[in-house]
């Protein structure tokens, strides 16, 4: 019998295909959800290669936000283009990663989690107050255009839709090919020995700094892209509470999956909303209690499942190991 | 020619109790030497000292002439000097291929020693060289079992093998042998020293079984309360009477 055997290219080309298609014939508000969560998987994908490493930034909204108010003050002085709006906000949200990194990789565990925490409300706390970035009510953006392409108001979702796909089917190959390679595999095993690391004559620090200036990149793109199909940018993009969910759902993903982040994205998202839809008062409860169930049945996320389902792979370490 | 080794008046102190008290050694390049002393003596301090897990209060350390003393482990391995512990250094969750991918590729990227985003870490490369490593330390089997389901030995094993990927000029061996089967322990200790034959590598072993030591250390240092005893060819020292009172157990 023939086996069938799909490449990574050949199976991101179908993953996106499969995605326009889908998006084309649904419903705008769930084109609107689907956006959103495509956007909001890339932060979820950048702590998960921090979670690989054992460590939990519960203030990543920092980040995200960052890239949202530099991808918002883009827009607003004449700079539509998505694609340069999201370049620009990965690059300035990654410097911030570096910086912060360079500070933080010294710490682990609720110390590192907390630092994170405390610097995205002080990041928060500077926003409610700066009326020149629009205080508590934040600030309207420019609808994007794409490579000189401004689609009509009809076209608008759609569109944004089909950029946030593209971008998210090479993130998700390009982190697949980090994964494989040596230094994503270095990272991975970080949590297991950092003294190994250091006397096979490599720096933690240096790898942790890595890792945090990929996930602060992402969250940075993640958030640009939230603020141009929202529209809007409001402070609590950095709320501890926004930093939580991320958490949330990158738990749920579990560490080494890459397009289980955007799956558990979208999981996060779909209860929230059923939640809210049927529940209004009490939707928090349906997410705790969702929360519980998955670390009692899933503790390793859906990554894991994932693998012991068999092909296809997003266990990535296991596919390092089969080579 | 310099020396492969070279500590001069080591003082280390921890709350008043000097478990180094102006130590001095020498090891010369290929030389097979083992460290024996009490519990506390000061071994796993010395070793800590040069591979820059502890920094000494004072004296100076240096390898093939250039100074040593106070680098960072990661400073000092890419200089040459590398070890193993007496608990495993590796990493439980991978497997034995995938850590010694890791020490592998940090070796391949020569004087850079960064690893890159882009290249795979299992490369055709890559894998020969962790093949003749899994070869040398007879490690063939385990080769796709993840490192914290294998056994003891073969835990040291991995750890001792690690240690050697990048051609150390000194290899630092913490009680290579604590942990393992005692009915194992040489031919544990035959696999290593068949791994490290041929090579010019100055290896030190911090040991407590003496049958071990005579049979594979050309020559012994003891500490004892943060001093050197003795530092002689191996039955040399351990006839020395001090030695025999304070280490052995023979009496005097």
């Amino acid at each position: 019998m023939t086996q069938l055997k799909t490449g990574p290219l050949a199976l991101s080309a179908i993953a996106l295909a499969a995605l326009l298609i889908v998006g084309a014939i649904v419903p705008e508000w769930i084109l609107y959800t689907g956006a959103l969560i495509l956007a909001k998987g890339f932060v979820v994908l950048g702590l998960a290669f921090l979670l690989r490493m054992n460590l939990v930034s519960f203030g990543q909204g920092l980040y995200y936000c960052f890239g949202a108010y530099v991808g918002g003050m883009l827009s607003n002085a004449g700079v539509t283009d998505a694609f340069a709006v999201i370049i620009a906000s990965a690059l300035a949200s990654g410097a911030i990663g570096l910086l912060l990194g360079l500070f933080l990789s010294g710490y682990r565990g609720v110390f590192f989690a907390m630092f994170n925490l405390a610097l995205s409300m002080i990041l928060y706390g500077f926003l409610l107050k700066s009326r020149s970035l629009g205080g508590s009510d934040g600030m309207g953006i420019a609808a994007p255009t794409y490579l000189g392409y401004a689609p009509s108001s009809d076209a608008r979702l759609y569109a944004f839709f089909v950029f946030a796909a593209v971008c998210a089917v090479v993130v998700c190959h390009m982190a697949r090919i980090y994964s494989k390679s040596e230094i994503g595999l270095t990272s991975a095993s970080v949590k297991d020995c950092e003294i190994r690391l250091e006397y096979v004559g490599l720096s933690v620090r240096y790898l942790i700094v890595f890792n945090m200036v990929l996930a602060s990149a992402l969250a940075g793109m993640g958030g640009a892209m939230v603020a141009l199909i929202s529209g809007h940018i409001i402070p609590e993009l950095a709320y501890w509470s926004t930093s939580g969910e991320f958490v949330f759902m990158t738990v749920l993903s579990g560490p080494n999956g890459i397009v289980s982040a955007f799956g558990a994205t979208a999981i996060f998202e779909t209860i929230r909303l059923a939640a809210g839809q049927y529940m209004p008062n009490s939707w928090q409860f349906v997410l705790g209690g969702f929360l519980l169930l998955s670390i009692f049945f899933m503790p390793a996320g859906i990554s894991a499942v994932l693998r012991r389902a068999g092909p296809p792979k997003d266990e990535t370490l296991e596919e390092t190991r089969n080579g | 020619m310099a020396e492969a080794l070279e500590a001069r008046n080591l003082v280390k102190t921890f709350s008043g109790i000097k478990a180094a008290d102006n130590v001095d050694v020498t090891i010369r390049q290929g030389e097979l030497v083992s460290l024996i002393g009490a519990n506390g003596a000061g071994k796993t301090t010395f070793v800590n000292m040069v591979t820059g897990y502890m920094r000494p209060d004072s004296g100076t350390i240096t390898s093939d002439g250039r100074q040593i003393t106070g680098l960072k482990p990661r400073d000092i391995t890419r200089l040459g000097i590398c070890r193993s512990f007496q608990i495993p250094q590796i990493f439980s969750e991978l497997t034995l291929e995938e850590n010694l991918l890791i020490a592998v590729n940090v070796t391949l990227r020569g004087s850079t020693r960064r690893h890159s985003a882009l290249r795979r870490a299992n490369t055709p490369e890559a894998q020969k060289m962790v093949t003749e490593v899994l070869e040398k330390f007879k490690l063939g089997d385990y080769r796709q079992s993840r490192a914290g389901e294998v056994s003891g030995g073969t835990r040291k094993l991995l750890d001792v093998g690690m240690a050697t990927i990048s051609a150390p000029r000194v290899l630092l061996l913490d009680e290579p042998t604590s942990g393992v089967a005692s009915d194992q322990k040489f031919a544990f200790m035959d696999v290593v020293m068949n791994a490290l034959a041929g090579s010019p590598v100055a290896v030190m072993f911090i040991e407590h079984d003496m049958e071990i030591v005579r049979r594979y250390a050309r020559r012994v240092i003891v500490f004892h309360e943060g001093r050197i005893l003795a530092d002689a060819e191996t039955e040399v020292a351990l006839n020395q009477d001090d030695v025999k009172l304070h280490v052995t157990g023979g009496g005097a």
